[in-house]
């Protein structure tokens, strides 16, 4: 399912001294079946941008084509939740919306809203339950019972289980030791090309990025400033770095490398591109020598 | 959400926000207690004046105002119609069993929406122009003499303090809960009564759970930075005394006289 954001401005409690143009003019599309990593500052307006995704807010100003449904401000908010099935949300800390006495019925919690029975509803926990890597067994328990990275994944596994077409990830690793970091990331991956489904992630971790990204948006006060594939996007490190916003560390490092004279076609993204690059130089100049 | 006045402070600068917030506290329960001895349209509308003077001195916008006061019209209208219906005395319109209309009876539920809707405006303004922080630093204050009875004075300031500090991180937590929770199919408008309050149970368990964490994070950081209440603390901000308190002080005591003087009309 495809989302097409036109003209979008939305504004918090206008005709107040509180008034605060959150977004200004977005215009942009997130494809059916891509990655869409979405990068900037705490208060650029990602977290706005995100709540748009499925009418959590409607914009004040533009319109949003979420599937073939359109939003604007008059949309009613009757009829949304086939919306919200449609594309599901994991908000920051997700493991703060925790709250049934058990995880199985926290993770029942979203298909029982949207009309699964009871048993299909707990058929389903046990399913996501080994989707996100936990054992079964967790599933009697309380989910406050858990560690912070078990609750995490329990959490994830409520919002999956709605089995939305759109997921949106609000730093789902924020947090997490890198072990459990690169797991989840890991999860991420796996589910969207097994099950092709439209990813959009909100993150600082520009590793992240590089590895699952098919498009990257950067935005700032509001505003999309650049966007496009990562390779477009982090080829230019020192607008990034004007903008205080990092890039993947073995960029940083082709970065590095490039000023000291070392030639690259294209800055790499990965370690395996930047292994691969400084071994394709050795490899040329051994061939020169001989 | 946004709709909710209660504890939003309007920073700016007037002669209302850099009076002492002791002096704004006082003469606000002043004003609330001598409005209780107006019985007659002059002394009202003398009242009235001085809180739109009062007002106007803030520079807060006057919509605003309005705004705070509609939320409570369904209490004010409750009120009125009891005193109507209820009220004896002078020319008697209409009787049914103990329910009777009189001229009397009107009047004072006239009496008694100007009376609220003036208490309302004033304790807007004292809110809308002070901080949190300040008003319970003034509480705290104002409180001090009762320390000869042994009541603990800083603790219940200190309380009253944290829990102002968390009033809009908990309502901003409260928002994200139900966005997270609406998001797993949950339509808080809808359904009947009973319905509706099986749906806040998933709000109201993780708001507890985090503000527990909250205060234990909380108690952790202050013992970590060595807090130590009570006695021989100093304080970040001073509270003073200044010209204009004294000028606010002789305006509303001038206004306490005349309301006095008034009811012997």
């Amino acid at each position: 399912m495809a989302i097409t954001f036109k003209e979008v401005t939305y504004t918090y409690s206008p005709g107040t001294p509180f008034e605060f143009q959150a977004l200004k003019n977005i215009s942009t599309k997130i494809e059916d079946n891509s990655v869409t990593a979405v990068i900037g500052h705490t208060g650029s307006g990602k977290s706005t941008f995100l709540q748009h995704l499925n009418a959590l807010l409607k914009p004040t100003g533009g319109t949003v084509m979420i599937g073939n449904t359109t939003i604007t401000s008059e949309t009613s908010n009757k009829n949304l939740k086939p919306l919200r099935k449609k594309v599901g949300i994991v908000f920051q800390f997700p493991e703060n919306q925790l709250f049934a006495e058990t995880v199985e019925k926290d993770i029942a919690f979203g298909p029982e809203n949207f009309g699964s029975t009871a048993e299909e509803a707990s058929k389903i926990a046990k399913e996501m339950i080994t989707l996100v890597g936990l054992p079964e067994s967790v599933l009697s328990r309380s989910p406050f019972e858990l560690s912070g990275g078990q609750m995490r994944r329990v959490a994830i596994a409520g919002v999956l289980a709605m089995h939305p077409e759109v997921l949106v990830l609000d730093e789902p690793t924020a947090g997490l030791d890198p072990g459990g970091r690169r797991e989840i990331m890991q999860l991420f991956g796996d589910l969207q090309k097994k099950q092709k489904f439209t990813i959009v992630l909100v993150t600082h971790q520009m590793e992240d990025v590089a590895n699952y990204a098919d498009h990257v948006i950067v935005m700032e006060h509001g505003k999309i400033v650049k966007e496009g594939s990562p390779r477009a996007v982090f080829a230019n490190v020192e607008w990034l770095h004007e903008k205080q916003l990092d890039v993947p560390a073995s960029t940083e490092f082709a970065f590095e490398m490039q000023k000291r004279g070392f030639q690259f076609t294209r800055l790499p993204l990965t370690e395996s591109e930047l292994a691969d690059d400084i071994a394709d130089f050795f490899k040329k100049r051994g061939q020169t020598h001989e | 959400m946004n709709k909710i006045l209660f504890g939003r402070y309007i920073p700016l600068d007037s002669f209302v926000h850099r009076m002492d917030p002791r002096s704004k506290l006082i003469l606000s329960f002043l004003y609330v207690i001598v409005i209780f001895f107006a019985n007659n349209w002059w002394i009202y509308l003398l009242m009235a004046v001085v809180a739109f003077v009062s007002i106007l001195a803030s520079k807060i916008n006057f919509k605003l105002f309005v705004d705070g006061v509609m939320p409570l019209l369904w209490i004010i209208a409750f009120t009125m119609v009891i005193q109507i219906l209820f009220g004896t005395g002078g020319q008697t319109y209409w009787h049914w069993g103990i329910f009777s209309i009189t001229s009397v009876g009107i009047l004072n539920a006239a009496y008694i929406f100007v009376r609220f809707t003036l208490i309302i405006l004033i304790s807007t303004l004292l809110t809308l122009s002070t901080s949190p922080i300040q008003i319970s630093d003034a509480l705290e204050s104002l409180l001090m003499p009762l320390r000869k009875i042994h009541f603990p004075v800083y603790e219940v300031a200190l309380m009253l303090s944290i829990a102002l500090r968390f009033v809009p991180s908990l309502m901003d937590e409260t928002e994200t809960i139900m966005n997270a929770q609406r998001a797993r199919g949950v339509d808080f408008g809808t359904g009947n009564i009973i319905q509706r309050l099986k749906k806040i149970i998933p709000i109201l368990i993780p708001l507890f759970v985090s503000a527990f964490n909250r205060a234990e994070d909380l108690a952790t950081a202050m013992e970590a930075r060595g807090y130590r209440g009570g006695a021989g603390r100093t304080k970040y901000r001073l509270l003073k005394w200044e010209t204009r308190d004294t000028l606010a002080t002789l305006v509303y005591s001038l206004m306490a006289i005349g309301v006095f003087a008034l009811r012997l009309l």
